[in-house]
């Protein structure tokens, strides 16, 4: 059936896999049919899954270093577009995305535009640069580039907090869906998260990981868009939902004028478990200030030209011509899961709160809604509450509370959809969390592995050694991961945001300024990196401990501030000190042509 | 001037444009974000809110695709472009 070379035959091996999915999907709605029980789908979802992607892991296991760190350089643009896609969308984008422009609109949706406008300057400033370096990692352009082990440490380090802060809550959001899915408690549900994670990244690194994400994105993507387009045509809201809503969004508009925003008191909300939020904000009206939106928006796309294992998808491209219009398929593979997340908002709300829908909750009886088969389900997951406040007998909009998990996760079941979907958004969210997990791990244990233990420590070790130090850091940061994730210290999107703000603070302009201001020195980028990351990290602090903040700049944010440090400092320093010398000169200029050789040679 | 030096002044250039398009749909409409709301948008949506759904996200993914190809004549045109590979 497949002859020749694999990379040739990619169309047709993903081709084979979509359709056996979706045969898998049909399979288990005639088991449903048949009498499977929710649980049974869901189990069968996750292993089925996650076994196929251990197999990839398996298949693609290497002994080379170009292949182990940069997938060999030979991944085609459309499959690094949905490689880079599933690392990029994370069990953030997957599970609470929808969510959070559900209970925020306007001012949420400046995450939309952020984490989508970044690529712009991924594309135009960084990529096809850092392509024709010939890095494996961020650090070793950094350090190569600027020259001295201490450069490429801080950038090391920068890497190190940013992509570790994300990663716990990667592993917290697989642990949460293995927890729920399998039916175990979370605190071990998070290391059978984390085995599935490192089955992935173990043997094959980069070419391990490059494959199974392509191979996730296709679940979490599937995952996503067929509930949305199941329920807005069940619900009559239009075949194509992202065309055809402007009625639905008007009608939310139209209620949420009829009920009000009432504000509860302190006293009654003490009621509501902790973590559920009522909607309190316009659905599509401008809900937040214009700095407010921007600030958010501009810090979220900074973060992503800075974020590495971002930018070391664009290392495995065949050339810099390929790594240019790769961002753009990436991006493109993204819109299709981002310019959903607005659409299922909207029909969730409004299958909710709509009073003519027979859907709709509120105006009906407490005692009516609280004997629903769903809302009783989700109550007892802690993701629904209803309380009469007002003592009146009916619902009020302020007094339905939800998660924002549950708008994902819950909407199937509330538009009356079979079990099968819930199965199917679970194996989704599970592809999200750990195709981003394996990227974050991937970056730091290889920045560590070739950066610190083969640049710095031991230059002459051989390439046998250097993989297996390689897997050892692999195993080692994702146990001490899991382990920081079990302890649920804070929710998956405020230590994703900050991971983007640190990610910004200490790496955007050294990273920038590499390419584009041959006048950048050592010293300067140094200085830029620690002025900016300790900057930033400071001012995170200060705001979290009762800090007033300034010019509006909040703790979602604090990487404006940080990177705007590490712009000074480094302009600074380096105007200060000497020029960097001819050979560094040289060597930015050829960066900035993409014909001819690599700086960096293949196998270094 | 040297052909190199051509070359990048022709990437720095398209760099500009392509950053004034990029800073246009991704901060310079959101300062009008209210004002823009009134207005219907594309298939009946209020403006901003389409923007912020699918209006910038699209015409991000377009610009990188315009970019890139833009960035590939140029490279052509000095005979920088890397041969036998996409």
């Amino acid at each position: 059936m497949i002859k020749g070379n694999f990379i040739d035959n990619l169309p047709k091996v993903y081709g084979i896999y979509t359709g056996g999915f979706l045969a898998f999907i049909i399979i288990m709605s005639i088991g449903e049919q048949m009498g499977m029980t929710a649980k049974v789908i869901g189990i069968c979802f996750v292993a089925f899954t996650v076994a196929i992607y251990a197999i990839i892991g398996y298949l693609s296991r290497t002994a080379q270093a170009d292949a182990y760190y940069v997938a060999g350089r030979q991944v085609p643009t459309v499959f690094n577009g949905m490689a880079t896609a599933a690392d990029w969308m994370s069990g953030a984008s997957f599970v609470a995305m929808a969510g959070g422009i559900y209970f925020k609109g306007y001012g949420y949706m400046a995450l939309l535009v952020g984490w989508t406008g970044g690529y712009v300057l991924v594309a135009s400033l960084l990529a096809p640069y850092l392509r024709k370096f010939g890095c494996y990692t961020v650090p070793d352009f950094i350090g190569t580039r600027y020259g001295g082990n201490l450069s490429r440490f801080m950038a090391v380090v920068v890497l190190t907090v940013a992509s570790f802060t994300y990663v716990t809550a990667q592993i917290n959001a697989t642990g949460t869906i293995a927890s729920v899915a399998l039916d175990i408690p979370f605190q071990y549900a998070v290391y059978v998260g984390l085995v599935s994670i490192l089955l992935c990244s173990m043997l094959g690194g980069m070419r391990g990981v490059t494959w199974t994400q392509v191979a996730q994105y296709i679940v979490l993507i599937i995952a996503y868009l067929l509930p949305v387009f199941w329920i807005s045509n069940k619900m009559g809201a239009g075949f194509f939902p992202h065309f055809m809503l402007a009625d639905e969004v008007s009608r939310i508009a139209e209620l949420e004028a009829q009920f009000g925003f009432v504000k509860n008191s302190a006293e009654n909300l003490k009621e509501v478990p902790k973590g559920l939020a009522g909607i309190t904000k316009a659905h599509s009206a401008v809900n937040a200030t214009p700095w407010a939106f921007i600030s958010l928006a501009l810090a979220m796309m900074m973060g992503t030209a800075s974020l590495p294992h971002v930018m070391m998808r664009y290392f495995t491209t065949p050339s810099v011509k390929a790594a240019r219009k790769s961002v753009g398929w990436s991006l493109f593979f993204i819109f299709l899961l981002y310019s959903s997340a607005p659409m299922l908002a909207t029909l969730s709300k409004l299958s909710l709160i709509d009073p003519s829908l027979p859907t709709g909750i509120i105006g009906k009886s407490i005692s009516e809604v609280q004997a629903i088969d769903w809302y009783q389900n989700w109550n007892q997951a802690n993701l629904m509450f209803v309380s009469d406040f007002n003592g009146n007998g009916t619902l009020e909009l302020n007094e339905f509370f939800m998660g924002g998990k549950a708008v994902v996760l819950a909407t199937p079941e509330i538009a009356g959809l079979p079990y099968v979907i819930s199965g199917l958004v679970a194996a989704g969210g599970m592809a999200a969390a750990m195709s981003t997990a394996d990227g974050l791990i991937l970056a730091i244990a290889n920045a560590i592995s070739h950066d610190v233990y083969y640049k710095i420590i031991d230059p002459k070790a051989e390439t046998a050694k250097r993989l297996v130090v390689a897997r050892v850091l692999l195993v080692v940061i994702g146990f001490a991961g899991a382990t920081i994730a079990a302890l649920e210290i804070q929710g998956i999107l405020g230590s994703v945001i900050w991971a983007f703000d640190f990610a910004m603070s200490g790496l955007f302009f050294p990273l920038v300024l590499g390419v584009w201001w041959k006048r950048a020195n050592k010293e300067g980028a140094i200085a830029g990196m620690f002025l900016g990351l300790v900057s930033g990290a400071a001012y995170l602090v200060w705001v979290r401990t009762g800090g007033s903040g300034f010019l509006g700049i909040t703790q979602l944010t604090f990487g404006i501030f940080g990177s705007a440090v590490s712009l000074v400092a480094m302009v600074v320093v380096s105007l200060m000190t000497q020029a960097p010398n001819a050979a560094t000169q040289r060597m930015v200029d050829e960066v900035r042509v993409p014909a001819g050789k690599s700086i960096l040679g293949k196998q270094h | 001037m040297s052909k190199q030096e051509q070359h990048w002044e022709k990437s720095k250039g398209l760099l500009m444009v392509t950053l004034a398009i990029w800073f246009v749909f991704s901060i310079g409409i959101f300062l009008f974000g209210a004002e823009m709301n009134e207005v219907t948008g594309p298939f009946g949506y209020p403006l901003t809110y389409w923007f912020t759904c699918q209006g910038s996200l699209g015409i991000f993914v377009i610009l990188i695709f315009w970019f890139a190809n833009r960035q590939e004549k140029i490279d052509e045109e000095f005979g920088f472009s890397e041969r036998g590979d996409d």
